[in-house]
């Protein structure tokens, strides 16, 4: 992609086909060939644990679709056949619902990487920002997904969030309307959630090889945040390198994952979605999935409704206009004390929104949100433009290959000894 | 071409603009039918069809739930007290200010009906709780009171009534 191959056809049919469409040299040179730095930390393979996950994702729901039945009033019985009748529909099912988990774990470790590490900095500003249009496709699908089984709480969760658009002034009502195709959720809204499921996936597919595209053309960052000097030097070839690398760490995320699926399949569940919808009664206490929460903490927090609908998607806007927000020029948080510790705060802040996003709307927790909330914007908005100016960054490695002889106590390079004693452990 | 650039428009200039703004009407009217395809098709919309209620069996203090047009109703037989909360209410003092008067039927006080999903998101409000005795959105937490007014919490608007009238002294008909 970046003009790395050095694939050479070798037998007559090979350059005969080549000539006429090179995709073995497109494939060796992205995924052969390719670049990669050699510091990379572990913090890497996950957009290989991603592609991993959409791909079982897919699998998984062409499966069950071939089994589900998209009618309310026989969504929530076919669910129950594919756990009892359908030979081994009960793991399908399993593998799907809590790799839609799975899937977001590693797409939060992946982004809080991206955070950590400066990703999203020139020059790869459309790679991140092709990453914030796959996170909302897939926070996307896997709403629409939840509805599928037509339990208590798809029903309900359909309900608030199709509402949702009802804050709009004028406008909002028409929109719910024909977002539902009938005046309540019912069967039209069902049949429509289930084919849009079944197409996002493939959109995502289609962003996700724009995102890779991008990254081969920018190439990778790493831990240090340095640029490629000498490709001979700081970088290794993707295989067997990375791909080895790669492959070992989806195998460990499989095993957590397999844990889920076999001993704690409804963990991450609720209880209430085994109950069929019922479009008269609410369940007392109606949260969404949990990698929906500090949304949805940030969406209660804020007491007008439209605004806190503008809050709540705003939150994720924001991410996209992060490469001009922060306006410091080292990549790295390895190198940047002061962002060093306030990324942890911000971390500290999702996870405080997610738990608050679970508890009921009342006294403490309304408070706690909003201080929470406040300081998510403040964040972005506030902190990164004037830490940039303010932050006095670290002494930085000459090169990549400097970073990784100096971790390892290769040869020795001078450097500021405050540098050297920073550990290679860190997230 | 011309070889010098002119102010006067070409023919080919008209030309680009008419083929551009025909083309145009051609993506509006071929994506119209597939945008309107996701409204409420014709057996949706026919089965609104006005219902009647018999409100004899309604015990005074009891909330009954029936659907109109696939939406969620309350009927509530109000008692007297629960008439006076509701009349006794400084309305200027509410956030979507509605005398009692004009949520329910002249000379029938004792009967309320309104849509029975939050104006919020939409969840079905608890009966009989909150406050106000009115309702309570188990939610985020709305509080109507026994008009179906908003009082706390995050929903804007008052719970709206649907179309309905009584065809006599025991019986409503919705739509």
């Amino acid at each position: 992609m970046s003009g790395h191959s050095t694939y050479v056809p070798k037998s007559a049919v090979a350059k005969w086909f080549e000539s006429r469409l090179p995709l073995v040299g497109l494939v060796h040179s992205s995924f052969v060939a390719y670049p990669t730095p050699r510091n990379l930390n572990y913090f890497w393979t996950f957009g290989a644990i991603l592609s991993f996950m959409l791909v079982a994702q897919i699998v998984t729901g062409i499966v069950l679709v071939m089994h589900y039945t998209p009618h309310a009033t026989l969504a929530f019985s076919s669910i129950e056949h594919i756990m009892r009748d359908v030979n081994y529909g009960w793991l399908l099912r399993y593998l799907h619902a809590n790799g839609a988990s799975m899937f977001f774990i590693a797409v939060y470790i992946h982004i809080f990487r991206g955070l950590y590490y400066g990703s999203y900095k020139a020059p790869r500003e459309i790679l991140w920002i092709l990453g914030v249009i796959i996170f909302l496709l897939m926070m996307a699908t896997a709403f629409m997904g939840y509805v599928l089984p037509w339990g208590q709480m798809s029903f309900w969760g359909a309900t608030v969030i199709t509402n949702l658009f009802s804050a709009l002034p004028i406008v909002g009502e028409p929109i719910v309307t024909w977002l539902w195709g009938g005046y309540s959720v019912d069967n039209p809204t069902l049949n429509r959630f289930f084919s849009l499921h079944y197409l996002l996936p493939f959109m995502i597919v289609g962003v996700v090889a724009l995102h890779i595209w991008a990254l081969h053309v920018v190439g990778q960052n790493n831990p240090a945040g340095l640029d490629v000097k000498n490709l001979k030097k700081d970088t290794v070839p993707f295989t067997p390198y990375a791909t080895i690398k790669d492959f070992f760490a989806v195998i460990c995320f499989f095993v957590f994952f397999a844990w889920f699926v076999f001993y704690i399949p409804n963990y991450l569940g609720h209880a209430d979605n085994y109950i069929e919808a019922n479009p008269a009664v609410t369940p007392a206490h109606i949260v969404p999935e949990w990698y929906f929460l500090p949304f949805y903490a940030i969406l209660r927090a804020i007491p007008d409704k439209l605004a806190g609908v503008i809050a709540m998607f705003a939150a994720i806007a924001v991410l996209a206009f992060l490469p001009w927000l922060d306006t410091s020029r080292v990549r790295s948080a390895t190198y940047r004390p002061l962002y060093k510790q306030l990324f942890w705060v911000f971390v500290l802040c999702c996870i405080g929104l997610g738990y608050l996003g679970a508890k009921p709307p009342e006294g403490g927790y309304v408070i706690a949100s909003r201080v929470l909330t406040a300081y998510y914007f403040l964040h972005f908005i506030v902190i990164l433009p004037i830490l940039g100016l303010i932050e006095k960054p670290r002494a930085m490695p000459g090169s990549i290959a400097e970073d990784v002889l100096r971790k390892h106590g290769g040869a020795p390079v001078g450097l500021a000894s405050g540098a050297s004693a920073e550990p290679n452990s860190k997230g | 071409m011309a070889e010098t650039a002119t102010a006067e428009p070409t023919r080919r200039d008209f030309l680009f603009i008419a083929t551009g703004a025909v083309g145009a009407v051609g993506v509006a009217a071929v994506a119209w039918p597939f945008i309107a395809q996701m409204n409420p098709d014709a057996a949706t919309v026919a089965a609104g069809a006005p219902v009647e209620v018999d409100l004899t069996p309604i015990a005074e203090g009891q909330i009954v739930k029936l659907f109109w047009r696939g939406k969620l109703i309350f009927v509530r037989h109000r008692t007297a007290e629960e008439i006076k909360e509701a009349e006794d209410v400084n309305v200027a003092s509410l956030p979507d200010p509605e005398a009692d008067s004009a949520r329910v039927k002249e000379g029938h006080a004792q009967w309320l009906v309104v849509y029975g999903n939050c104006t919020h998101l939409g969840c079905v409000p608890l009966g009989n709780a909150g406050a106000y005795d009115g309702w309570l959105c188990p939610c985020h937490g709305s509080v109507f009171d026994t008009s179906g007014r908003i009082r706390q919490g995050p929903a804007p608007t008052n719970l709206p009534i649907p179309p309905y009238a009584f065809v006599d002294d025991t019986k409503i008909q919705i739509g």
